[in-house]
């Protein structure tokens, strides 16, 4: 049988649910085996569904914990979830622990949950090499939702941020400087903020300097540049649908999650929420009216992204966490940036593969005559230096 | 160039049941890790029912379980049968800790490749496991 044979036998295996055929096809891009791109050939035609949520953030601020909650959270509403969780290769023997499944107990043999477990393998960024490839197979098998959890290194995952279409962040409270550290790198790319061990002193200041340092960001732009604050959300769904909302119970039990980390502000002072009621900028409601109603270009609403507080181990918080991510979703589909990052991600992805694909053939052709031996020597030996080289190898081996 | 990236054989290092102790699964579970060995740790207290799911969606090649709390004459063939019933038959199942020689017939009858009592070498649980991985 060829690669391309046991690749399409494979598909077809998981393409009719089958949870192994699924996790060797994982195994098989995640090694690069020669089914690798036949599979991803395959799967392609089915990608394009699931909503890709990226969890990041420091070591310790319990990213993995709180997947776990979110999963048992959407399969509460019926939607179906894989959960991908990259943890770090030793550089030393190349192996790894991974350790995020001690954390993720609660959906374990549950049939509309997968969960696999990636090992850096020298990546940096947070994610492992092959991240994309093992989103877009758990995309085709069918997941409603895939969330996809960094390694936790803290500052420079920006990759997330093109692999998800939706970006949570993370934090915890206490990191005092650390916001300031945050400022370059997290706070740009987060859609959705979460303070974790919110149960923890301090927890309201961190709120306070996130919402502080966004609205620097987000001042005076059109659009959902504040989100309705707790008095003004509960007024709002109390005169909005009375008591014959259809979620009444959710939203009960979210709202009296809220109260349960209201009691947590051991500060004394005012919350992120009522300093929030002075502020005059348009609520959330205010902003889907205007897309709905066309009176601004969808295009110009602007996200600003909420920051909740969450104590993930006890489940508080979490349910609101996954109202914003959908919430999040809408977004980007009502104003036009769904499809403008499927354009994209499209030309980034068929850059990278054309770049793969002619440096590997060029670098054989050179292999093959000892052109790039015979250069390596000579820029070794300072011969040559490493640019020309380049473009001798250039010169005779690309193209054709 | 890179060459294409070799295969990493991928561990399950398990603790079923009630046993609360799992110093010994982590000092296996390091000994791979420093061998190469990516190691999946399930954690303390699990079901075989989701040792097997990890087993499954992990696509590993190794289960190996550690047993210092004596039920391992029921959990470990319950987990072998489990594996065995979603047609998972190319996964090398070992089990490691106080198990009593009396038990280790049972153990090897129920699917297990090889058991590692008290005092075993990890050189040579590392060497029998890339010898005997069966993909």
């Amino acid at each position: 049988m060829t690669a391309e044979e046991r690749a399409a036998e494979l598909f077809a295996r998981l393409a009719t649910g089958d949870r192994r055929a699924l996790a060797r096809a994982i195994t098989w891009v995640e090694d690069g085996a020669p089914e690798a791109s036949a599979l991803m050939r395959l799967a392609y035609p089915r990608t394009g569904r699931a909503h890709v949520v990226g969890i990041t953030g420091p070591p310790g601020a319990g990213k993995s914990t709180l997947v776990d909650r979110l999963a048992v959270e959407l399969r509460a509403r019926g939607q179906t979830v894989a959960i991908v969780a990259v943890d770090p290769t030793s550089p030393f023997s190349g192996g790894a622990i991974l350790g995020d499944r001690i954390r993720m107990q609660r959906t374990l043999t549950d049939p509309g949950v997968f969960m696999r477990s990636l090992a850096a393998r020298g990546h940096l960024g947070g994610l492992s090499p092959a991240t994309a490839e093992v989103v877009g197979l758990l995309d085709a098998f069918g997941f409603d939702v895939v969330l996809v959890e960094t390694v936790g290194a803290g500052q420079s995952e920006v990759e997330i941020m093109e692999l998800a279409h939706t970006t949570c962040v993370v934090v915890i409270p206490g990191m005092g400087d650390e916001i300031q550290a945050i400022k370059a790198g997290i706070l740009e790319i987060g859609d959705v903020f979460v303070c974790n061990k919110a149960d923890r002193d301090g927890a309201d200041r961190t709120v306070n300097e996130i919402e502080m340092m966004l609205d620097l960001g987000h001042m005076g732009e059109p659009g959902i540049n504040r989100w309705p604050s707790e008095t003004e959300g509960a007024q709002a769904s109390q005169s909005a649908d009375g008591a014959a909302a259809p979620d009444g119970k959710a939203s009960v039990g979210a709202r009296a999650g809220d109260a349960a980390l209201r009691r947590l502000d051991r500060t004394g002072h005012h919350s992120a929420e009522e300093l929030g009621n002075v502020a005059s900028y348009l609520t959330r409601a205010a902003a889907h009216a205007a897309a709905r109603h066309g009176t601004a270009n969808p295009g110009d609403i602007s996200w600003r992204p909420p920051v909740l507080k969450t104590v993930a181990k006890d489940g508080l918080g979490v349910a609101e966490v996954v109202d914003r991510l959908g919430e999040h979703l809408t977004f980007l589909k009502e104003t036009g940036r769904w499809q403008a990052r499927r354009e994209h991600d499209a030309a980034r992805r068929l850059e990278e593969l054309v770049r793969e694909r002619v440096v590997r053939a060029t670098l054989a052709r050179a292999r093959a005559v000892g052109d790039f031996e015979r250069l390596v020597r000579q820029v070794a030996d300072r011969q040559l230096d490493p640019y020309t080289a380049a473009d001798e190898i250039l010169r005779s081996h690309w193209g054709g | 160039m890179e060459a294409a990236p070799e295969r990493r054989i991928r561990v399950l290092v398990a603790k079923l049941g009630l046993d609360a102790h799992d110093r010994g699964a982590k000092v296996v579970a390091r000994a791979y890790r420093d061998a190469g060995f990516e190691v999946i740790y399930t954690g303390l207290y699990q079901r075989p029912e989701a040792v097997a799911a990890a087993a499954i969606q992990e696509d590993v090649d190794v289960v190996a379980i550690s047993s210092l709390a004596g039920a391992h004459g029921v959990l470990i063939p319950e987990l072998t049968r489990l594996l065995r019933e979603q047609g998972v038959d190319d996964v090398l199942i070992l089990a490691g800790g106080i198990i009593p020689e009396d038990d280790v017939p049972a153990l090897l009858e129920a699917g297990v490749s090889r058991v590692f009592g008290p005092g075993s070498d990890l050189n040579e649980i590392i060497e029998y496991t890339k010898v005997n991985v069966k993909r």
